[in-house]
């Protein structure tokens, strides 16, 4: 019976060849994709088995990783200051995920990110923690507080940009969240998860980035500007020959302006612009026609939808295929033109500087847990906007519009402020309460700037051009204030 | 053929006939079994130690009962081996050992994930109750059981025992999470898996019945289309066992032991009648069965989806019937990659309740890696290839019969159930052999392990002393 009996043998060691093979195969060549499985959970619980790196903010951290020492996760995430910091931060949930900068710079902030492999693996051998490296970020705390401040208890967003190198100074989204609430995985972690989505006031929209609102009377600077760039008016004091009302072009609607007693009629260019008049800024779209007043709005980012700060921002609208009627609306900013604050911050960093648009950009630095830098941020040019002349024109107009105009509420000693106002209406047959705009740029001593957008939701009772000027003015104004003033 | 003569020392052991006799005193080799069971205590120890320090960052606290507890059974068993069974295998009761070891040290490192494996927790302590009972087992067995051959009195009593246990889970309701496999009997809060045993007190009825009707079924055979088909009335039998397998399948929901009886009963009469056509006719009957089967029986079918396809669990919402199972452990296997995680650092808690029983097997690639699962495997090949080099071994057809059946059927045990937890082969409800959680498996195989170390003992023995006297005591023996 041995030679049977050998045979079996063979057979037996074949059954446990097999199982070797098999285990070669799935434990050797198909690891790494089972282990990067979107199913395996390890890789949740790993971000959370060691400190996470931290968001820096003037040099401070605005989060933190709590030792919570938990079966599944060891470590969960904290942030200070939470709300304000919420449309920057994100949220880092064990449960719900990460989102924001906690997503986008996850790599970097859990240590996973192959450019601290080689550190990695000395803390292995050196027994160390393994730490996640940190991302510092370009926002002012003064100004990021100033807007959050501005805009307690209202709903709206702002945004401010250093124009002469694109670095976001202050964004802010409100109602704002804490992500802090929904960090863990426990119910009432879920339930806050849930309470934050249900809420109507939609407190987790990034409304600085991702919402794009009717820009309304602040987009009469784009319009300006087509004007000047395609030569249709030379200087902000050239007449305008507008009617008033002005009727839109093949049809028999009236294109009206706040109120009958504004020197809209045949006025200059300036008193247009100081007194937001949407018979002379309608009338300039309609004459210079989609395509150009398109390719003056594309040069200042709209219809963009690549604009990354690294959080990619929603593209702002000019529409392609309006009718001439249509295209007087769209270039008062209504109809279908829609921007993000973040765009309108844009225009106004342009034009303060000297028409060079800068790619905005909001993290400065990547670094290592021991301080090492790892990448630093290099400014971009995002592109020429304007000519150099037409932002000089421009810069004139906003100045005038702060000193004698609906912006006089921006006004700061001692520094050159120039602002926009805008009211938009929206909803169905405009029954929403209008937006109330305000874009602007101060500059101080040593060359030294800072564009804002505000925009507030919702917010005014009176629909006229005030409400542009008297609710987000004032925040705009100490944004501004918060950047240049020591 | 001589790799299985490797592990012997070539002077004591020259490769010989099956009738040629042993030569005259033959090195013992307990003190072998004795450096190797050292090594058998430590390793586990070791992990236990790794274990502790991995989770706590401190030794744990069970340190010493533990090791002079598992220390003090395997030295009860090895000189228990030394009065009764002298001349056996040196390498089955350390490896045995170790598996033993290494199971529980792990079930212990999964109770430590605590509240993350409900039910069945703590579970370390139990098993290492179990562990002591199967050693007592081994222990009786070895000392009551005076001679193998004694066991072919009961082959037909054999047969009635194993029916009656392979049946009587029908009786008993199954609970949701063996997914529809009828493998258990009930009693209380007392359970046992009689599958376990049956698969031990099947092969003595086979190597009974087998040695009774080898010439018959060899050599009254008629020619059929190139085979040998043997005649009628002794192929009824095999007919009546594949029958049987079958109904296992349908009624208890056990795709694995119903392969495992029926390929068992394939290699017996293999290797009783050494002719192929068995082996043929033994395929085409078990394919031609498992597929009606797996046409038919909706269990089935779910148990092969979720083999091709063992994410599908994971949809929102899961298909219904599948289990995140098989996933879980692929992710578990290759989380650990090639070394490993490390003893106490993975988490293969996410496998959920059946981490530490039948998929116990992922807890430990995870942990140990593709190097550890190759060492497990290799230790089972060595339980094997040492169980059927007893076989060789044996004088007594009988002897070898029941020592590759047994050897076989533990070859086919870790073949299905490590198929199945690899996704290599559909899953099946069996567990490993002594590393999995669970009391009648470790019974079932600690004795196993004595019937084989007393056929070896009887097979090594020096044919000069009869099979029962006691060895001359301070006999040389060799340590290699």
């Amino acid at each position: 019976m041995n030679k049977p009996i050998r045979r079996v043998a063979i057979f037996c060691m074949v059954l446990i060849l097999a199982l070797m093979v098999r285990v070669n195969w799935v434990q050797g060549v198909q690891a790494a994709a089972w282990a990067s499985n979107e199913h395996n959970k390890r890789n949740q619980y790993d971000r959370y088995a060691h400190p996470r790196g931290n968001i820096i903010v003037g040099g401070q951290p605005i989060t933190r990783s709590d030792f919570v020492n938990g079966l599944r996760y060891k470590y969960k995430r904290g942030w200070n200051d939470a709300e304000m910091y919420a449309p920057i931060t994100g949220y880092s949930s064990q449960a719900f995920g990460n989102s924001q900068l906690e997503s986008l710079e996850d790599g970097l902030l859990s240590g996973s990110d192959s450019r601290l492999f080689f550190r990695n693996t000395l803390d292995m051998l050196t027994g160390e923690q393994r730490q996640g490296g940190d991302v510092v970020t370009t926002i002012d705390p003064k100004a990021q507080k100033a807007a959050f401040d501005g805009l307690a208890g209202k709903k709206g967003a702002a945004v401010a940009i250093d124009p002469r190198t694109g670095a976001i100074l202050a964004l802010v989204s409100a109602p704002s969240y804490d992500p802090g609430k929904f960090a863990g995985t426990g119910a009432e972690d879920t339930k806050a998860y849930n309470d934050y989505l249900k809420n109507p006031d939609k407190p987790m929209a990034n409304r600085a980035l991702r919402e794009t609102y009717p820009p309304g009377s602040t987009f009469k600077l784009v319009t300006a500007a087509a004007a000047f760039e395609n030569n249709v008016y030379k200087n902000v004091d050239d007449q305008t020959q507008t009617p008033n009302p002005y009727i839109l072009p093949n049809t028999r609607t009236e294109l009206k302006n706040e109120s009958d007693t504004e020197p809209c009629e045949n006025a200059t260019v300036k008193v247009g612009m100081d007194y937001s008049c949407n018979t002379v800024f309608g009338k300039i779209g309609a004459e210079l026609g989609k395509d150009k007043m398109r390719t003056q709005a594309e040069k200042f980012g709209f219809n963009d939808d690549k604009v990354d700060v690294p959080i990619r921002a929603t593209a702002s609208v000019f529409p392609k295929g309006s009718d001439q009627a249509g295209t007087a609306l769209d270039s008062i900013g209504q109809h279908d033109t829609r921007a993000t604050p973040l765009q309108m911050a844009m225009v106004a960093s342009a034009i303060a500087n000297n028409g060079t648009l800068m790619q905005p950009y909001l993290v400065a630095q990547e670094r290592a847990s021991n301080l090492e830098v790892i990448s630093n941020h290099t400014e971009k040019q995002y592109g020429q906007a304007i000519s150099p002349a037409t932002a000089q024109k421009l810069q004139q107009l906003m100045e005038s519009v702060v000193q004698n105009g609906t912006g006089k509420k921006a006004k700061i000693p001692g520094l050159t402020v120039g602002g926009k106002t805008g009211t938009a209406q929206h909803g169905q047959d405009n029954s929403g309460l209008p937006y109330a705009w305000f874009v602007s740029y101060a500059k101080g001593a040593d060359n030294k700037m800072v564009a804002v957008a505000v925009v507030v939701e919702d917010g005014a009772a009176q629909r006229n051009e005030i409400s542009g000027g008297s609710l987000a003015a004032p925040i705009a104004r100490s944004v501004m204030e918060a950047v240049l003033t020591k | 053929m001589s790799t299985f003569d490797s592990l012997s020392t070539p002077a004591a052991e020259q490769r010989r006939g099956p009738a040629a006799d042993a030569p005259q005193a033959a090195p013992t080799r307990r003190n072998t079994e004795l450096a190797m069971l050292a090594f058998a205590v430590v390793i586990p120890m070791l992990a236990y130690a790794n274990v502790g320090l991995a989770m706590d960052g401190t030794l744990p606290g069970g340190m010493l009962g533990y090791s002079l507890g598992m220390g003090a059974l395997a030295l009860i068993a090895h000189l228990v081996m030394r009065r009764f069974a002298p001349y056996a295998d040196p390498l089955l009761l350390p490896l045995a050992t170790l598996l033993n070891g290494l199971g529980v040290v792990m079930i212990w490192r999964l109770d430590k994930a605590g509240g993350l494996l409900v039910p069945n927790y703590p579970a370390a302590t139990n098993q290492l109750m179990w562990s002591g009972l199967g050693v007592a087992l081994f222990v009786g067995v070895a000392i009551l059981l005076k001679d193998h051959r004694i066991l072919q009195r009961y082959t037909y009593i054999s047969m009635a025992v194993s029916l009656v246990l392979l049946v009587a889970p029908v009786f008993f309701p199954s609970r949701d999470e063996d997914f529809g496999a009828k493998i258990w009997i009930r009693i209380g809060s007392f359970s046992i898996q009689p599958g376990e045993f049956a698969k031990i007190i099947l092969t003595i009825f086979f190597a009974g019945f087998l040695m009774v009707k080898r010439d018959a079924l060899a050599l009254a055979s008629r020619r059929f289309m190139g085979l040998y088909l043997p005649r009628g009335r002794d192929l009824g039998p095999i007919i009546v066992i594949w029958l049987l397998s079958l109904l296992i399948l349908i009624f208890e929901n056990d795709l694995g032991t119903s392969f495992l009886f029926f390929g068992l009963f394939v290699v017996m009469l293999y290797v009783a009648t050494e002719r192929t056509s068995w082996i043929i006719f033994g395929l085409v009957l078990s394919i031609g069965g498992a597929t009606v089967v797996a046409s038919t029986a909706s269990h089935v079918k779910i148990r092969i989806n979720s083999w091709l396809d063992p994410m599908a669990a994971f949809q929102e919402p899961p298909p219904k019937g599948t289990s995140e199972q098989i996933g879980q452990t692929l992710m578990s296997l290759g989380s650990g990659g090639t070394t490993g995680t490390g003893l106490g650092q993975g988490r293969s808690w996410l496998i959920q309740f059946a981490a530490k029983s039948d998929f116990i097997l992922g807890s430990f690639g995870e942990e140990l890696g593709l190097t550890g699962l190759m060492a497990i495997f290799m230790l089972y090949a060595l339980i094997v290839q040492r169980g059927l080099r007893t076989a060789i071994a044996a004088r007594d057809p009988f002897g070898k019969l029941l020592a590759v059946g047994l050897s076989s059927a533990f070859a086919l045990q870790v073949f299905v159930v490590a198929g199945g937890v690899t996704g290599l082969i559909p899953l099946t409800g069996m567990t490993m052999p002594f590393l999995a959680q669970g009391g009648s498996s470790l019974l079932a195989n600690w004795a196993l392990i004595a019937v084989l170390l007393k056929i070896s003992d009887t097979a090594r023995r020096p044919a000069a002393e009869p099979a029962a006297a006691i060895p001359e005591p301070n006999r040389g023996g060799t340590v290699s």
